[in-house]
C-alpha cells in the first residue's frame, strides 16, 4: 500500500524525472562538453559527477532560498555569480585532496559554470519552487547526469586501457582501442546510448521541420 | 610569426575546440539543424570569443599582480555575461545590419562553453597576448568550421536519408560528430599547440 501511495508524491515524481524521464544527458541532451570530455576514466567520471551535484544542489538551494529577491532583468547574471562560487569551492577542494583528478580534468572543472544542465535548473525549477524540492531536484539530475557519465566512462575506459577505476580487467594481450580514449569514442558511445535509452523507453524525438 | 601561424592553424584542425576538446557541445547540436542559423551562431561565436579573450587578458595579469587567481573563473565569467550584455545593446543601436545577422545568438553565448574555455586554457598555456589573440581566433573559426559543417550533414540527412526512429535527432548526430572528429584528429602532426 504505501509502495502505491509512493508513485503519487511529488517527491517521487521529481526524482523520476531527473533520473530517467527528463534524464538531462539521455533524453534532454544537455552538459554534454564536460560528459564526454572527462569519461575516459571512470575515477574522473565519478569526481566530476560528485562535482557537479554539488554545484547543482547548492545553487539550486541557493537560488530558490532568495527566489523572491531576485529582479527578473539580471537573473541570468545573479545565477552565474552564485554557481561560479559554488564551482571555485569545487575546484579548490579537489586541488586540494585529489590533486591528481584535479589535473586530469584541468580546464574542465571551471568550466562546470556553464554546463546547462547547473543553470537549466536554477532556470526552470529552483526559481519557482520552494527551497526542499529545488534540493531534491538538483539531487536528482546530478545523480541522472553521474550515471550515464559512469556507464559511458566504463565502456570508454574498459576500451582503451584494459582497466576498470585504474585496476587491470581485460587481460594484457587485448589490443586496447585508442580512438576510445579521445573525443570520437565519447561521441561514438553516447550516439549508441542515446538510442538504445529512447527505443526503450520508446521516446522519440518529433520529426523537425 | 611561424608559432603564431602554428598556434592559429592547429586550433582550427588537429586541436579543433569542438570536435577534440568537445566544447560548446549543446549550442553545436541545438543550432545545426539548419546551415543559415548555424553560421550566424557561428559568426557570433568568433566575434565574442576573440573580443573577450582580448579583455580577459590584462585582467588575468591584474589578478596575478594582486595574487587573486583563485576568483579568476568568477571575473572571468563577469566579463564574458558583461561583454554579451555589451555587444547586443551596442550592435542593436549602431549596427543593425550585424545584429540582424547573428543579434539574436548573442544571449545564449554566455553559457556556450567555448568562451569561458579559451579564456580558461590561455591560463593553464601560458601564452602571451599575441599568442592568446591567436589561439582565441583561431578556436573560434575551428568551431565555426565545425557548425556549418555539421549543419550541412544533418541537412542532407534529414532530406535524404532514412534513420531508425530512436536514432533520429540528437543520436544521429553524435555519430556525425564522431565520424567528423576522427577526420580532424587525422590532422595531428600538422602543427602543435
Amino acid at each position: 500500500m504505501k509502495l502505491i501511495r509512493l508513485t503519487y508524491t511529488k517527491w517521487y515524481n521529481i526524482l523520476r524525472n531527473g533520473l530517467s524521464q527528463e534524464n538531462p544527458i539521455a533524453i534532454a541532451v544537455l552538459g554534454i562538453c564536460s560528459a564526454l570530455a572527462v569519461s575516459n576514466k571512470v575515477e574522473n567520471a565519478l569526481a566530476m559527477g560528485f562535482g557537479v551535484t554539488f554545484v547543482i544542489m547548492a545553487s539550486s538551494l541557493t537560488v530558490s532560498a532568495i527566489r523572491r529577491f531576485i529582479p527578473q532583468r539580471v537573473r541570468m547574471i545573479t545565477y552565474m555569480v552564485i554557481i561560479s562560487t559554488f564551482v571555485i569551492l569545487v575546484q579548490q577542494f579537489l586541488q586540494a585532496y585529489f590533486p591528481s583528478i584535479a589535473a586530469a580534468l584541468g580546464a574542465y572543472v571551471g568550466l562546470i559554470i556553464t554546463n546547462c544542465i547547473v543553470m537549466g535548473r536554477s532556470e526552470a525549477f529552483a526559481v519557482k519552487n520552494p527551497v526542499k524540492y529545488s534540493l531534491l531536484d538538483g539531487f536528482a539530475n546530478g545523480l541522472g547526469y553521474t550515471y550515464v557519465l559512469v556507464v559511458v566512462a566504463v565502456i570508454r575506459e574498459l576500451l582503451a586501457f584494459g582497466t576498470l577505476l585504474n585496476i587491470q580487467v581485460l587481460p594484457t594481450s587485448f589490443e586496447t582501442w585508442t580512438s576510445m580514449a579521445m573525443a570520437p569514442g565519447g561521441f561514438f558511445i553516447l550516439g549508441i546510448l542515446i538510442w538504445i535509452i529512447r527505443e526503450l523507453t520508446h521516446n522519440y524525438e518529433m520529426q523537425e521541420g | 610569426m611561424g608559432n603564431l601561424l602554428e598556434i592559429f592553424t592547429a586550433s582550427i584542425l588537429n586541436h579543433n575546440i569542438a570536435l577534440t576538446y568537445i566544447l560548446g557541445m549543446c549550442p553545436l547540436i541545438a543550432i545545426s539543424t539548419n546551415i543559415k542559423n548555424a553560421r550566424g551562431m557561428g559568426l557570433a561565436v568568433i566575434f565574442v570569443v576573440t573580443l573577450t579573450a582580448i579583455i580577459n587578458y590584462p585582467i588575468y595579469l591584474l589578478l596575478q599582480a594582486t595574487d587573486a587567481t583563485e576568483i579568476s573563473l568568477l571575473i572571468f565569467i563577469i566579463t564574458i555575461a558583461a561583454t554579451v550584455q555589451f555587444l547586443e545593446t551596442f550592435l542593436e543601436k549602431f549596427i543593425p545590419s550585424l545584429y540582424n545577422a547573428f543579434g539574436i545568438y548573442l544571449p545564449l553565448i554566455t553559457v556556450n562553453c567555448v568562451v569561458l574555455a579559451v579564456s580558461l586554457f590561455f591560463v593553464n598555456r601560458d601564452y602571451n597576448f599575441v599568442e592568446t589573440v591567436s589561439f582565441s581566433f583561431g578556436s573560434a573559426v575551428g568551431w565555426f568550421v565545425a557548425i556549418v559543417l555539421l549543419a550541412a550533414i544533418r541537412e542532407k540527412i534529414e532530406r535524404q536519408s532514412n534513420i531508425p526512429k530512436g536514432l533520429a535527432g540528437k543520436a544521429i548526430t553524435f555519430i556525425i560528430l564522431g565520424i567528423l572528429s576522427l577526420a580532424f584528429i587525422g590532422f595531428t602532426g600538422l602543427a602543435s599547440i
